[in-house]
């Protein structure tokens, strides 16, 4: 529930409900939680989750929102991406043990920075840089975009592991479908693939996949700490500009 | 856990969730100043550290904290000293 | 009210005496409030300072050939995980106290990145707290306090403050870090008290 405050809303938790889950690799589960009211969120926004045990312990952990609200009959559904690190305290009941018509709390929509709507950004051309599962932010900018039948100029550089860790894939793979699609360039740091022997991401894989400075793209940068200060750094390298990128790191809210 | 380096932050977008019962407006969308080098900047730039007994913000220019919150059964103790200014563009 | 999240149970329960409000952990948590302060040995120094502001100190070199004891504890963190039979060796608070004069009810430790923390004289006295060294073996690791913290296990870790450096002597509690926001002065995990007030 929401409550008015001086005529603005005020984050409060809701209850929500699994609904759906299916795996999208062999260690990420994606979750579509219901609830019944939802102010709306904006590409590149999270929530709170907050799980409780049965002698009163909770916990509470941030995951990125994977696409636009959808509207079902009972609600809205939200959809997230949890990936499990081993030993962690809540991934792997969030991966292994969450069933469907289990309820958890929710807070948000939760973020003001890192959002992407297609108004903002004036036409510039946006490049996207994925470390992991920082795709996940990102991949709701992609969807919104669709949604929105929206032709700005999307570029993905996205790194992972392997090919076997790829988030979304069928839908970064399909071919472009009309709207001008997203360019997506996948690198492996851990496997070699055709075009790219195995390595970290490198000034040359921007420069070649995503937009030239001289564009002055809005460059959204998420992942890990150490991938996001990398990233940042190389495309400071190759003169884009501060103000252009933003970043949001995965840090240690926690597995 | 166990593998966490001493450095590991978050930065300020996770601080729309915590700060959300204090700031009616997002934290993360204002500008803030640091009291202690000067800096101004994004308040979603910051470096958060949560693996802590509260949440403790840091200047991403100095290091020096900017703001403290802890969250008792009695209520919540916000230091906010080591910001000088926080605007928000409504 | 908050909703339970069925088959949701955090860590596994202990076989262990757990203090209230505590689960068992196997791993050693990092918690932190800032970057973790790189302190080289040649430059360390330990200062006791009574009440008056008369300075004990030590260097690295100094403190290293006092009498070292290997203590084995327990840890409590107020973030309510427990650690059983951590093994550790350093200097009784015992020794470094052994020449100093003082009426002083309390102290107040400071550390290298800026961390302090408040606790009773009695509470670091009598065989119940070190400045540790080395852990299970190994120097202790920079993220775990290291070159030297404060341990004082029968208290809630916070209490024992990383990369000790100081600890001076106050007839008035002086709250520190932590103690400036609402936790509690003195810190009992058996007792419970996490928070100020709790008694």
């Amino acid at each position: 529930m929401t409550s008015e405050l001086l005529g603005r809303t005020v984050l409060s938790w809701r209850v929500a409900e699994l609904v759906e889950s299916w795996p999208e690799t062999a260690s990420a589960r994606a979750l579509v939680l219901e609830v019944p009211e939802w102010p709306g969120h904006r590409a590149g926004q999270h929530v709170d989750l907050r799980l409780t045990g049965p002698d009163g312990y909770t916990t509470e952990r941030s995951y990125s929102l994977a696409s636009p609200a959808e509207r079902s009959p009972d609600g809205w559904r939200l959809q997230l991406v949890v990936q499990r690190v081993a030993d962690g305290e809540v991934s792997p009941y969030l991966t292994d043990v969450f069933a469907a018509g289990n309820l958890i709390e929710v807070r948000g929509p939760i973020g003001g920075w890192f959002v992407w709507s297609p108004r903002e950004g004036g036409g510039a051309p946006v490049l996207l840089v994925a470390g992991g599962s920082g795709i996940v932010p990102l991949m709701s900018m992609v969807r919104e975009r669709r949604f929105r039948h929206d032709r700005t100029p999307f570029r993905l550089v996205y790194s992972l592991r392997t090919r076997a860790d790829q988030l979304f894939a069928d839908e970064l793979n399909r071919p472009g479908s009309g709207d001008g699609g997203v360019e997506t360039f996948v690198l492996h740091t851990r496997e070699d693939s055709p075009r790219r022997p195995a390595g970290r991401i490198t000034a040359a894989d921007l420069a070649a996949w995503g937009w030239p400075a001289d564009f002055a793209p809005r460059c959204f940068v998420c992942g890990p700490t150490g991938f996001v200060e990398e990233a940042a750094r190389l495309l400071l390298s190759l003169g884009h500009s501060p103000d252009d990128i933003k970043t949001e790191r995965f840090g240690p809210s926690g597995p | 856990m166990s593998t966490l380096q001493g450095n590991d932050f978050e930065d300020g977008n996770v601080l729309g969730g915590p700060f959300a019962e204090i700031f009616v407006h997002d934290l993360t969308a204002a500008t803030g100043q640091c009291r202690f080098c000067g800096l101004d900047g994004p308040m979603a730039a910051v470096h958060v550290y949560t693996r802590a007994p509260g949440v403790v913000v840091r200047c991403p220019g100095c290091q020096e904290v900017l703001l403290r919150l802890v969250s008792t059964p009695r209520g919540l103790e916000l230091d906010a000293s080591g910001l000088s200014h926080l605007s928000w563009k409504l | 009210m908050a909703v339970l999240t069925p088959g949701f149970h955090g860590r596994p329960r202990s076989e262990h005496s757990l203090p209230p409000g505590q689960y068992e952990v196997g791993d050693f948590p990092v918690l932190s409030a800032g970057p973790t302060p790189r302190v080289p040995t040649e430059t360390w120094t330990l200062t006791v300072t009574d009440e008056t502001g008369r300075r004990h100190e030590w260097s690295w070199a100094e403190f290293m050939k006092l009498p070292q004891e290997r203590p084995t504890v327990d840890l409590h963190c107020v973030t309510r995980w427990s650690k059983f039979g951590t093994s550790w060796k350093g200097v009784s608070l015992d020794t470094l106290f052994a020449d100093v004069e003082t009426s002083a009810g309390f102290v107040l430790v400071g550390c290298d990145g800026g961390y302090t923390t408040n606790l009773p004289v009695s509470d670091i006295l009598g065989g119940k707290a070190w400045i540790v060294h080395t852990y299970e073996g190994a120097p202790l690791a920079p993220v775990h306090g290291g070159p030297a913290r404060l341990l004082v296990p029968h208290l809630y870790l916070w209490k024992s403050a990383k990369w000790v450096r100081s600890i001076q002597l106050v007839t008035q509690d002086v709250p520190g870090f932590w103690e400036q926001l609402g936790y509690h002065d003195r810190g009992d995990p058996w007792r419970e008290q996490r928070y100020q007030g709790d008694q």
